[in-house]
């Protein structure tokens, strides 16, 4: 249970720096929380809150909106298989009841060792390589049950330590140089565009 | 079929394993298009991407420029919001833009800021992408340090930020004011229309363009090679080129940018350059030609064109370029019961009908697949339609604020249409062997 680091606290200032009003950075901001702990701890969701300048309801209101976000520990691998029709068709469902036995869990469910949570998602765009998984949003693309079984074996070995634990998304952040910023554009702002007034100018 | 000499104008990248990069962008005409645009006035790069006739390619196919030009005037700040948000099922093309051709969507985004005025853009990323994610951050940190995004890009007087967001898994947020919510950090809810057109009140309730990644992805080529050459390519009211997804039941599934408007269902599905033909051999039972919310299309269809006014009339729609083949192996009633669930699991919760509707029929289909089902089941099924879009007709009238309870009326409406025989049959086999059990009433226990 933690509130965002100081390093992190500078990073989410940045990004709320980005928006013409605070609450817009909440999802980033949110997913920054989940990244630090694995899930959305309450008191990240309080520090946010203060961050963005809304009460902490308000970041639960949206925070227990979206799917990704978890309000309790899961397991360091999110193994998220695809059911849905294009996967469906090309033997998805079986895929995951086969998962079901290997990791002996149901979909929702945490192996005891904390290492998996097994989901059953929805379409996650890669339907022409059916059946798909996610393994904390990495893909993996027409995978068979004995290849399933290899990549679990693999991640409880260390094998994949190039997916991060769960909560990582992108590796690689937005960084806007402060000599090469534009600027945020307030509803306040409302200047007509320069490049449009020179143009209608000089056409004049 | 003429599609063998028709240009790559969106996929032509793909096949480099650097084509990502801001060297090969470059080298490979990059931001050429930027260069020529900062030479003309904004509203002659306003003009070209009306002389293209450029449909929106999110799912709706409404004209980017007609879009565009529905931001009163006079009217600032204006902002452009990036849909990146792809989650129709069956759809696969924006996140391959987004993770192999980066660069390319950044400058159709500058070029559209150019052209309507807008002070600053949101690209909106999936949240399940991170891949896409990434090189989207990259692109940004390179272009910004070229100086092609941010302050008065290259040396001109333009200058806008794009800021990359992202989600956190909600395919309602796909929908543009869901969308928009999202943005603001909200729950991802979508706003009534009107007075909520986001042209006119959008993003803090500003005027706001919102355009799908492949729309944009478009705009370089249409700026570079002129708005006519775009428009001289497809046929009718559908020009240029498209990316369809053809999976499921194909032999070589894949994505694939082909000639709008004139290439055909068949080409895609059974050409050996696209789809393959079905696997196995076996007999087309059924497709779905434009995502999950569309209405189904069976083997009449297939001479059909990938033409927007065509596949409409027929009963249908190209939605967001995804067709996904069903072969005569395929149950209807489990395809149907998987979309339906999809639905009623992303229904938002908003509006009555689709909360609630989308939830009966769910419980329903599943009870008619688990052997529990009843006789007056599909007529229940069909009143439930109704009541979410009345009539169940095509294009579908809603009860709703949105179109994603009407989506979920679309795969019933047609496997019940087509295949009624396999819903009663699962009902006569629950009949059949339902074991009847008198129902005993408790008896009043006295204690003595």
């Amino acid at each position: 249970m933690a509130r965002l680091t100081a390093e992190n606290t500078e990073l989410a200032l940045e990004i709320i720096g980005r928006y013409p009003r605070p609450k817009s950075a909440l999802i980033p901001l949110l997913h920054l929380a989940q990244e630090q702990d694995g899930h959305v701890t309450d008191s990240a969701m309080s520090h946010i809150a203060e961050l963005v300048c809304v009460s902490a309801a308000e970041v639960l209101g949206t925070a227990s909106f979206y799917e990704m976000f978890k309000f309790e520990p899961v397991g360091r691998y999110m193994v998220n298989i695809c059911t849905n029709i294009s996967c469906q068709l090309m033997g998805g469902e079986e895929l995951l009841e086969h998962a079901e036995s290997t990791l002996g869990i149901r979909p929702g469910q945490t192996t005891e060792d904390g290492l998996f949570t097994l989901e059953d998602v929805e379409c996650i765009a890669a339907c022409t390589e059916a059946p798909c998984l996610q393994v904390n949003y990495r893909y993996f693309h027409k995978i068979t049950n004995p290849e399933f079984d290899q990549l679990i074996v693999d991640l409880r070995s260390g094998a994949r330590n190039e997916i991060p634990p769960h909560g990582t998304l992108a590796k690689v952040r937005q960084r806007i140089p402060a000599d090469r910023r534009a600027g945020v554009v307030t509803p306040e702002d409302t200047a007509h565009p320069v490049w449009l007034a020179s143009s209608q100018e000089a056409q004049s | 079929m003429s599609t063998t000499e028709v240009p790559r104008i969106i996929t032509s990248r793909f096949d480099d394993e650097h084509g990502h990069t801001l060297a090969r962008y470059e080298a490979t005409g990059g931001y050429q298009a930027l260069r020529k645009a900062l030479g003309m006035a904004p509203a002659a790069v306003f003009d070209e991407v009306k002389a293209a006739s450029l449909l929106g390619r999110g799912g709706a196919g409404f004209p980017a420029g007609v879009k565009w030009g529905l931001a009163p005037a006079e009217v600032w700040p204006r902002y452009l919001v990036v849909n990146g948000d792809e989650s129709e099922p069956g759809t696969y093309k924006d996140r391959l833009l987004m993770e192999r051709d980066p660069h390319q969507l950044i400058e159709g985004v500058l070029l559209a800021c150019y052209a309507i005025g807008c002070g600053q853009a949101f690209l909106y990323v999936r949240g399940e992408m991170p891949f896409a994610q990434e090189r989207i951050a990259a692109a940004l940190n390179d272009a910004y340090a070229a100086g092609y995004v941010g302050r008065n890009i290259l040396g001109s007087d333009f200058s806008v930020d794009v800021v990359l967001s992202w989600g956190a898994g909600a395919y309602i947020v796909g929908e543009e004011t869901a969308l928009i919510e999202s943005l603001e950090g909200n729950r991802g809810m979508p706003r009534l229309k009107p007075p909520f057109f986001p042209a006119a009140k959008g993003l803090y309730m500003q005027p706001t363009i919102v355009n799908n990644v492949e729309t944009l992805a478009n705009l370089p080529w249409i700026i570079s090679n002129g708005g006519e050459a775009f428009a001289a390519l497809g046929a009718e009211t559908s020009r240029g080129t498209r990316m369809f997804a053809v999976s499921g039941h194909v032999k070589t599934p894949g994505v694939f940018e082909v000639e709008y408007g004139v290439t055909t269902f068949r080409d895609l599905i059974f050409s050996p350059q696209y789809g393959g033909g079905i696997r196995n051999d076996n007999a087309i039972k059924a497709f779905i030609p434009g995502g999950a919310s569309a209405p189904w299309f069976f083997e009449e269809h297939l001479d059909l064109p990938l033409e927007k006014v065509t596949v409409d009339r027929a009963g249908s729609m190209l939605g967001s370029g995804a067709i996904v083949v069903m072969d005569e192996t395929t149950d209807a009633v489990k395809a149907c019961l998987r979309l339906v669930r999809f639905f009623s699991r992303e229904s938002c919760g908003k509006c009555t009908p689709c909360r609630e509707g989308t939830t009966w029929l769910e419980k329903i289909l599943q009870r008619i697949l688990d052997g529990y089902g009843r006789p007056s089941d599909l007529a229940l099924l069909m009143d439930v339609c109704d009541n979410i879009s009345p009539g169940v007709t095509w294009p579908p009238k809603q009860t709703t604020i949105c179109p994603l309870g009407p989506s979920a009326v679309s795969p019933i409406a047609s496997a019940m249409e087509r295949f009624r025989s396999e819903f009663d049959a699962r009902i006569t086999q629950a009949e059949q062997t339902r074991i009847s059990v008198p129902v005993a009433f408790p008896k009043a226990v006295t204690h003595a």
